[in-house]
């Protein structure tokens, strides 16, 4: 997508932000048409900041931006979606910040057309503020955003074989990206146990849509286990864990679900 | 940087680049001011850089930055050590003390929770907020950190980990805008605020 004339109209969802200068902050914000950007809020620190109220993490907000020579200014901003229960509630909040980093690791910054992930992530927090237990709309998150990134894993066919997979327990190489058979899997290092109905239960989150996936009930076996499928994956493509995981297993441990 | 900028200058420039808010337009500003300044300009400097590190340490008590330990705060025999206000940074705590509102101490936690930043519980002074309660003089926590998400999944976090501990915990109340910072607050803001605190 071209860069925008000298300002531009959007609403953004606020994924990070850093104190920047004397009174500033510097946000990174995922736009619907405008992809993922670094701006200025200027003043955004203080408390009488006229046009600037409201730039709050994990919010929503409407936005006039002007765009510099390396850094966009955010002239005007309004939230426009509170989501108060990320902020009052300490493992929605922090769900939601692992959410904001997956965007933020995945994502290049620049002028792209990111509007099925900007959907995809609004609708993520908003259940994530919503819903009595998050973890079902956080591994659709994770299934979805690795199909946008260009990394959903393959499922279907064994990745060493290329043959079609049978409906009996697998294994799972982050390594090469995808589901491997029985047979072939003495040949791949560093794979998980893969259980029918875990591989059924990705699958699921592959191909549809979050209604599909909540109206299926899933139950919680499988999620776990996709869990540990998933946050393996994640980790093997960014060559990490995401920072955020580490205090929401920590807060976790401490506190049920929700 | 170009080869036409003598080391000492691109030295300086480079330093100055690092700290918080400072582009390379500024910092070469700086640098150049300080060629073209007196020499007494540069030493001054210099000097207070030097002292700044050399001649500052935490509170062993409340972690604020000072030059005796205790700091005059916690050593006053005139503030009331039982009342804490957690704070998140060192200039929070001056911009509460120009209220003249508040006569209790501090605990200063250098940061609030931002696991996407990789600052979790255990890079601040939370353990040892933990320890202090833990000796049973401190009556009311006043969590004082900053109104929006990383502020508030800081306080919650502190909440939990000092529950049980027979301290009355209190929150600053709401008043301050969500995602401002309290180091901005203006002093009729900042008492109204430290008035009004409720129970968590
Ligand atoms: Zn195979
Ligand atoms: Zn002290």
């Amino acid at each position: 997508m071209p860069r925008p004339d000298r300002s531009y109209r959007t609403t953004a969802i606020i994924l990070k932000r850093r104190d920047f200068g004397e009174a500033d902050r510097l946000l990174t914000i995922l736009t619907p048409e405008h992809g993922k950007q670094d701006v200025i809020a200027k003043g955004a620190r203080k408390l009488t900041s006229h046009k600037m109220g409201h730039v709050e993490l994990l919010t929503r907000a409407d936005m006039l931006i002007h765009t510099g020579r390396e850094l966009g200014v955010a002239a005007q901003a309004e939230m426009t979606l509170p989501l108060d229960r990320l902020r009052e509630d300490l493992v929605r909040g922090a769900y939601a910040g692992y959410c904001a980093e997956l965007v933020d690791k995945f994502v290049n910054a620049g002028f792209e057309d990111t509007r099925t992930l900007y959907r995809l992530t609004e609708a993520t927090l908003i259940r994530i503020n919503d819903v009595d237990d998050p973890r079902l709309s956080v591994r659709y998150f994770e299934v979805q955003l690795l199909l946008w990134a260009g990394f959903g894993p393959e499922l279907s066919e064994c990745v060493v074989g290329g043959e079609p997979i049978e409906p009996q327990d697998q294994v799972f190489s982050p390594g090469e990206g995808g589901v491997v058979c029985p047979q072939h899997a003495p040949r791949v290092l560093n794979t998980l146990s893969l259980p029918m109905l875990t591989l059924k239960t990705l699958r699921l989150m592959q191909r549809s849509r979050y209604e599909q996936v909540e109206a299926a009930n899933i139950p919680q076996g499988p999620l776990d286990d996709s869990e540990r499928i998933l946050s393996s994956f994640i980790a093997h493509i960014l060559e990490k864990r995401p920072l955020s995981a580490e205090f929401l297993r920590r807060i976790r441990r401490e506190s049920a679900p929700g | 940087m170009s080869k036409a900028i003598p080391e000492p200058v691109t030295k300086l420039i480079e330093s100055f680049s690092r700290l918080p808010g400072v582009g390379p337009k500024t910092a070469s500003r700086l640098t150049y001011y300080l060629l073209r300044a007196p020499e007494e300009t540069s030493l001054a400097l210099a000097d207070a850089l030097r002292d700044l590190k050399a001649n500052t340490r935490y509170c062993a008590v409340c972690y604020n930055i000072t030059v005796e330990d205790p700091c005059p705060i916690c050593a006053d025999a005139q503030r009331d050590q039982r009342t804490v206000a957690v704070v998140e940074e060192p200039l929070d705590v001056l911009a509460i003390e120009r209220t003249g509102a508040f006569k209790g101490v501090y605990h200063v936690l250098h940061g609030a929770i931002s696991p996407m930043n990789g600052i979790g519980p255990d890079d601040l002074r939370i353990r040892e907020l933990t320890k202090r309660v833990d000796k049973g003089i401190i009556a009311e926590v006043i969590i004082a950190t900053n109104p929006g998400l990383e502020g508030d999944a800081t306080a919650m976090y502190i909440q939990r980990e000092l529950t049980g501990k027979g301290a009355r915990m209190t929150r600053l109340a709401r008043g301050l805008p969500v995602g401002s910072d309290i180091e901005y607050a203006d002093s009729v803001t900042l008492t109204r605020a430290l008035m009004g605190r409720g129970d968590v």
